[in-house]
């Protein structure tokens, strides 16, 4: 079948199609569930150990906002902040 | 606090290596660039999209995907190899057959639609250009910036052929009370309320005769996640202008509003030697991003490599905002001394100059230093042009060979 696929891919020159998206493992710690049920619904997760040690708390928090308020994303109150400290205390400095 | 400082030295390296283990094997498989963060290295992988080589994947969704190093060493990129970046997760399959765009605004006397094949129709011209993201090298600011943290791949040069914009914009009407000249793709956001990623230009660039609506590139159709069937390409200025599967555009006698022109995009006033200037989007604090400033990059060796005492050549691409490169220069001596690169083919004023240099390398550690002259006299920095969005990285580069 996979063979079938790529050769019916390779027929089709420039065939758009999704990306073949892996899942991003983040670390296991309190707050992951609020992260992963929250954030992918509009981006991968590697966004977030891509910019990983660096940012410290005040920037994840303005991150977790910028999110919110810039990209509408419905996320409530008590999910932002438990994955702002998610954030803070894992990939944070 | 970490610093970015600190994990750019000797004992930087180490510290970092305790911080994320395996980071740095894993980046030099992907072929990262030096000095991103070193988190970067954890889920940085090459794999290819559909239709493409493997790049460099920072992001599966919005795909954002950079070009190795070594794709570079051609002044002309070639489309599988050519960078992906996507603002908004919501990518259609344009269908060639029933695409169309409108072309409107209050600023358009007589709206009108045009299909893919109205547009090969018109009279279609060639530039060759180089298309950089805004923030491509974002990943080397220090301090941090948070986004996409590109290395220096986020960029690409080809030969894209198309219909004037100015063309399609006559067939429209436009109005003398127009300033501006807006586009929106196809794509879209994943939820409703993340706006639109909708980009303008001013309406001196977009009647410019280099300005296109492009279809091809290379001499193929613009490839899916390139902006098939057709994108805007603004020659001189960064990427974010060059809407991707362009289906709207309008002629504005107002300025566009919207996050994706404020607050996003935008340098501040006066920090970059640019001469185009966006003024009906500037404020007392910060002006839309404009031309691409002046730049180059090695790429015959990555920062490190090994090469044999005696002569070695290195050589990679120059490019700047459209005005044309003058003069490459090169220092082996850590800027004390400089001389001049050959310079190579000539593809025009806004695409990759490739140049060359021969020295003699010594046994030992030996530095390369780069700075590009453009035809304004202007150069690189010595020192990075820190911004609060991580744009215009001209930073000479200055890498290390051993022999």
């Amino acid at each position: 079948m996979r063979v079938f696929l790529i050769a019916a891919i390779a027929a089709l020159i420039a065939l758009p199609a999704a990306a073949d998206e892996k899942p991003v493992q983040l670390k296991k710690a309190p707050g992951l569930d609020k992260v992963e049920a929250n954030c992918q619904a509009c981006h991968s997760l590697d966004y977030i150990p891509m910019n990983s040690p660096f940012p410290n708390a005040a920037l994840w928090d303005a991150e977790v906002t910028k999110m919110i308020k810039a990209y509408g994303a419905p996320i409530d109150d008590a999910d932002a902040k438990a994955i702002a400290e998610y954030l803070k205390a894992n990939y944070g400095s | 606090m970490i610093t970015r400082r600190h994990l750019l030295g000797t004992a930087g390296a180490s510290a970092a290596l305790a911080l994320t283990g395996n980071t740095f094997a894993e980046a030099a498989g992907a072929g990262l660039t030096p000095g991103v963060p070193p988190g970067l290295g954890t889920v940085a992988t090459m794999e290819a999209l559909p239709g493409k080589k493997p790049l460099i994947k920072l992001s599966y969704r919005p795909p954002n995907y950079e070009s190795p190093l070594e794709v570079f060493r051609t002044p002309i990129t070639p489309n599988d190899e050519f960078f992906v970046r996507y603002h908004l997760a919501d990518i259609p399959e344009v269908d060639a057959k029933t695409y169309k765009i409108k072309i409107g605004g209050d600023g358009a006397n007589s709206p009108i639609e045009l299909t893919l094949d109205d547009l090969k129709k018109l009279p279609a011209f060639e530039v060759v250009a180089v298309n950089q993201c805004s923030g491509n090298r974002r990943g080397l600011s220090n301090p941090h910036v948070v986004g996409v943290e590109w290395g220096y791949g986020a960029m690409g040069c080809a030969r894209w052929k198309g219909a004037r914009l100015k063309d399609v914009l006559e067939k429209a009407g436009l109005k003398k009370e127009t300033i501006e000249v807006a586009f929106d793709g196809a794509d879209g956001p994943a939820v409703d309320k993340t706006p639109d990623f909708i980009k303008s230009i001013p309406v001196w660039k977009a009647i410019e005769d280099s300005t296109l609506i492009a279809y091809e590139m290379n001499g193929q159709p613009l490839p899916h996640w390139n902006g098939f069937p057709a994108r805007i390409v603004v020659p001189g200025w960064t990427g974010t202008y060059w809407m991707k599967h362009v289906v709207t555009i309008n002629a504005l006698t107002k300025p566009q509003g919207g996050f994706w022109m404020i607050p996003a995009y935008r340098v501040p006033v006066g920090k970059f030697p640019l001469r185009d200037r966006f003024i009906s989007q500037e404020n007392a604090t910060s002006t839309p991003i404009t031309e691409m400033v002046v730049n180059s990059l090695i790429t015959s060796h990555r920062d490190g490599a090994k090469v044999n005492p005696g002569k070695v050549a290195v050589s990679g691409m120059a490019w700047d905002g459209g005005y044309g490169i003058s003069s490459v220069q090169v220092s082996t001596d850590g800027g004390k001394t400089w001389s001049a690169a050959k310079l190579g083919q000539d593809l025009g004023r806004f695409a990759f100059r490739p140049w060359s240099f021969d020295f003699t390398a010594k046994k030992g550690k030996n530095t390369v230093m780069v700075n590009a002259i453009n035809k304004l006299g202007q150069s690189q920095t010595p020192e990075l042009i820190f911004n609060p969005a991580g744009y215009h990285n001209n930073v000479m580069q200055n890498i290390t060979l051993n022999a």
